[in-house]
């Protein structure tokens, strides 16, 4: 830290639930003008610290410090008052109001529409984030939606603005665009703690560092003299397993979408849009794109919960575009979709009845309608000791895993049982770094085995380091396929849709 | 200060004990409102839950006791299939009116003929007359998206309201001299569901609601049916990728549901009712709610759900009877005992802490 001047300091903040202690005895402080990152895996306490620091969480022990002052936010409304502002990871916009509505929902006394209007797009200019009032949040884009969360708060004249993961939403060049807002913040003396996993980002954009694991500082440090490696070994605590692949010889066709064009059952949804690719036996296809441009939709059009012309769906030249998800697994097409709780799980079902969810049919435990628990158990059982899931025991509900152990859960169900092709959404979303490594190479393996894997994710280092090629969905759209190996992060994101014009606000502002 | 803490699963334990909480707390409340109206309460709750057992009359009442459990548990079975799915037949009264005007209408068909097909024809009658009726909710949810509970239980009125027309005109009685209602099916032999082992009240309603309870737990234990009806109330969104075909499982909810309700409908109408009147129907299908989330949509918990709630009529009658009790403080007393499982209910999922959020 240079110089003596603290905006903000937190001493000694300890805060327990049952069963677990989300903070314990965490200290540190930020500067006026600087850009600090919080950083810790899934489960390290970064939310509940910012709770404490936005008023929405109390803390059990210790105390902060603003600007000198005791600082004791009991709600949100107080935060602001004092100064604080945050940008949430999920937005809390209403999709069916305007942008200027929305803005006026978060404020304490909004003033006239058109002022507002003015105001939202004086603020927007000024800091390059363009963005016009009138338009509906349905119909933007998850980056434009970010823009608004953040005018909102910046209309409010934040001395410290509290961002958390704000870039798992967007594209690189909107990654670079941001990080220009949030340094210009910075340079007119509003700190930002910025909250993410993401170590190149941290590396580019914050002066300092504070890195929690299991709910303590295991260190504050400058992350600039740092390599990614070093603070990714400080968050995980210790030496990472790299996945590891042996090249495999080019199989037959697998799986062939020609054409495939799917309405969205959500109202703010993502049609899919004339989407083609084909996908090899052995191969490893990675599926980019921001949030929100039709990943869903791409796997629900896969797995059969989205019925499609029978022809824009091949499986091993066979049409099954108008099959069913039972029919479609029957086949050797399987999918993993992001939601674990209430989609690839149902939270309340204990882990042999999650088994029996996907795996009914090509492990066997059905016979004429009737249930076989037995077969069903173990098969459960199997998932449970080859996935390394933490669990007591197959009878317990879905819902009391961790979000790492239930994915392992569910990725592992597919795997075993040998798909022709898997797609999987996310599979690593919430993840813990061990069990993200776990999982990456069990997709690896799986291609090594023969089968065709399809991967979609927004964390583009992840799908760079399983794929052997790479597509990206924008608006519904998927771009032609290209080797992964050898791809700039400009060409990925190009593909992913480039920055919204984004960078013609930035010059305009310049 | 008191907090709730969701548990990270149901408690098996307070799943088995919260409807024996709720009786115990409807006792205790139920006791105070009678001493509010001037009864001894002891003597109120023993009159109501131990004296048609246990006491002078027993002899009496514990037939009767099946009688009225009977439909009960009919119809809650087929409902806690739909409730366990997400799938709310409101309307189980209108399928069990319109089952005994069907079963009902097929026997006097026969008239006079006294051969042995005639009461088969009835029961088959019967339950295609309450599986249609629920069709009709049925199918405009998966057609039109409606809302089931709207429907099902607007056609209640309707079903009432075809009863009527029924037991003044095409099934009124030719030589009842003009009084609304039809033939005593009692006194036709084919067609009449007596009890059939003398005094205990057993006739072929009691045993249909006993295959009832047995398929229904096979059927949600064992059947690959009964695991997508509960995934589908649990998560849908789960069903759906698990492949459940949400249309088909509303067809069957609601059609399974009307037939039972109509099969209800036909026992009463040939056995203890007797005959096709303008007030029949005495709210089976509303209670048989209650009687459904009493046993906690589980077959056996409905079982003696239907029991302890049929005990609760029949005792309630002779409290009527013997202490005066007015007949609202009676369903006053019912409507307790599912406020209070409801209220209770909350314990499965979540533990009451005192005190302030400690450091674990």
């Amino acid at each position: 830290m240079t110089g003596t001047e603290k905006l903000l300091a937190l001493e000694g903040l300890t805060k327990a639930y049952p069963g677990v202690v989300a903070n314990d005895d965490v200290s540190f402080s930020i500067a006026p003008g600087r850009v600090h990152a919080l950083l810790g895996e899934n489960g390290a306490g970064k939310s509940t610290l910012v709770k404490m620091i936005y008023g929405l969480v109390r803390p059990d022990r210790g105390r902060m410090l603003l600007r000198g002052a005791p600082y004791e936010p009991h709600t949100p409304h107080d935060a602001r008052n004092a100064g604080v502002a945050m940008v949430f990871q999920h937005f809390s916009l209403f999709e069916a109001l305007d942008v200027a509505e929305n803005v006026a929902l978060g404020m304490e006394n909004p003033p006239s529409q058109r002022q507002l209007s003015r105001r939202i797009r004086e603020v927007s200019e000024e800091y390059g984030l363009p963005l016009d009032p009138t338009r509906r949040v349905g119909e933007l884009s998850a980056g434009e939606r970010q823009r608004v969360e953040i005018i909102r708060c910046l209309l409010q004249d934040p001395k410290l603005l509290i961002m958390d993961e704000p870039t798992s939403v967007l594209t690189p060049q909107e990654v670079d665009i941001l990080f220009e807002t949030l340094r210009k913040l910075s340079e007119e003396g509003t700190a930002i703690l910025y909250i993410s996993h993401k170590l190149e980002e941290i590396r580019a954009l914050c002066e300092s560092a504070t890195i929690l694991r299991l709910g303590k500082v295991v260190a504050n440090c400058d992350p600039r003299e740092k390599s990614a490696r070093e603070l990714a070994e400080l968050m995980v605590g210790q030496t990472l397993h790299t996945p590891t692949r042996e090249s495999t010889a080019e199989g037959d066709v697998a799986l062939e979408l020609s054409g495939l064009s799917v309405a969205s059952s959500n109202p703010f949804g993502t049609s899919l849009k004339d989407v083609s690719v084909s996908v090899r036996a052995g191969e490893v296809l990675g599926v980019g794109g921001v949030a929100g441009n039709g990943q869903d939709e791409l796997l629900a059009a896969l797995s059969g919960e989205c019925l499609a012309a029978p022809d824009a769906v091949k499986l091993k030249g066979r049409s099954v575009g108008q099959l069913g998800p039972n029919a479609r697994r029957r086949l050797g097409l399987l999918a993993a979709p992001e939601e674990r709780l209430g989609h690839a799980a149902a939270p309340d079902m204990s882990l042999t009845e999650n088994a029996l969810l996907t795996g009914a049919i090509r492990e066997n435990l059905v016979s004429n309608g009737f249930l076989k628990w037995g077969s069903a158990r173990s098969f459960a059982e199997i998932v449970i000791e080859r996935f390394d899931v933490r669990t007591p025991g197959p009878e317990h509900a879905a819902r009391s895993l961790s979000g790492g152990n239930l994915q392992k859960f569910v990725i592992g169900r597919e795997i075993l049982q040998r798909p022709e092709v898997l797609v999987v959404n996310q599979p690593t979303w919430g993840v813990d770094a061990s069990a993200a490594a776990a999982i990456r190479q069990a997709l690896l393996d799986l291609a090594a085995e023969g089968a065709a894997v399809i991967v979609i994710s927004q964390d583009l280092d992840e799908l760079m380091e399983i794929s052997d090629r790479f597509a990206a969905l924008n608006e519904g759209r998927l771009s032609p396929p290209r080797p992964a190996k050898g791809l700039t992060v400009d060409e990925i994101g190009l593909m992913m849709g480039g920055a919204h014009d984004m960078e013609v606000a930035h010059h305009g502002a310049a | 200060m008191i907090r709730l803490e969701k548990r990270p699963e149901p408690s098996s334990l307070w799943t088995a004990v919260t409807p024996v909480l709720a009786v115990v707390l409807t006792m205790i409340a139920g006791g105070i409102l009678f001493a509010a109206l001037g009864n001894e309460p002891v003597i109120a709750i023993r009159t109501i839950f131990w004296d048609p057992i246990f006491g002078e009359f027993a002899f009496y009442y514990r037939g009767q006791l099946l009688v009225k459990a009977a439909p009960l548990i009919l119809i809650a079975i087929g409902l806690s299939l739909g409730f366990r799915a997400g799938i709310w037949n409101i309307g189980a009264e209108g399928q069990y009116i319109i089952g005994a005007i069907c079963g009902a209408a097929v026997g006097l068909a026969f008239y006079p003929a006294n051969l042995w097909i005639v009461f088969p024809l009835m029961v088959i009658a019967g339950a295609i007359g309450g599986f249609l009726w629920a069709m009709i909710p049925a199918i405009l949810k998966t057609r039109f998206n409606t809302n089931e509970i709207l429907v099902s239980l607007l056609l209640v009125y309707v079903a009432e309201a075809i009863l009527a027309w029924m037991a003044l005109g095409p099934l009124r009685n030719p030589e009842g001299a003009g009084f609304p209602g039809s033939r005593n099916l009692r006194q036709y032999e084919a067609a009449a569901n007596l009890e059939l082992i003398e005094g205990t009240g057993i006739h072929w309603g009691v045993i249909a609601a006993l295959i009832a309870v047995i398929f229904a737990y096979v059927l949600l234990k064992r059947h690959m049916m009964g695991f997508h009806i509960r995934l589908t109330g649990q998560s849908p969104r789960a069903a759906r990728f698990a492949g459940v075909n949400p249309n088909m499982l509303v067809i069957f909810c609601l059609g399974l549901s009307g037939a039972l309700a109509g099969l209800a409908g036909l026992f009463e109408v040939s056995g203890p009712a007797g005959q096709i009147s303008i007030d029949f129907n005495v709210f089976y299908g509303f209670t048989a709610i209650i009687v459904a989330f009493l046993g906690r949509l589980h077959p056996i918990g409905i079982l003696l759900a239907g029991l302890l709630m049929a005990l609760t009529y029949i005792g309630g009658e002779a409290a009527q009877s013997t202490l005066g009790l007015p007949a609202a403080a009676i369903q006053a007393f019912q409507g307790m005992l599912l406020f209070f499982l409801l209220a209770v209910d909350l314990l499965t999922n979540y533990r009451v802490r005192l005190g302030r959020e400690g450091v674990a």
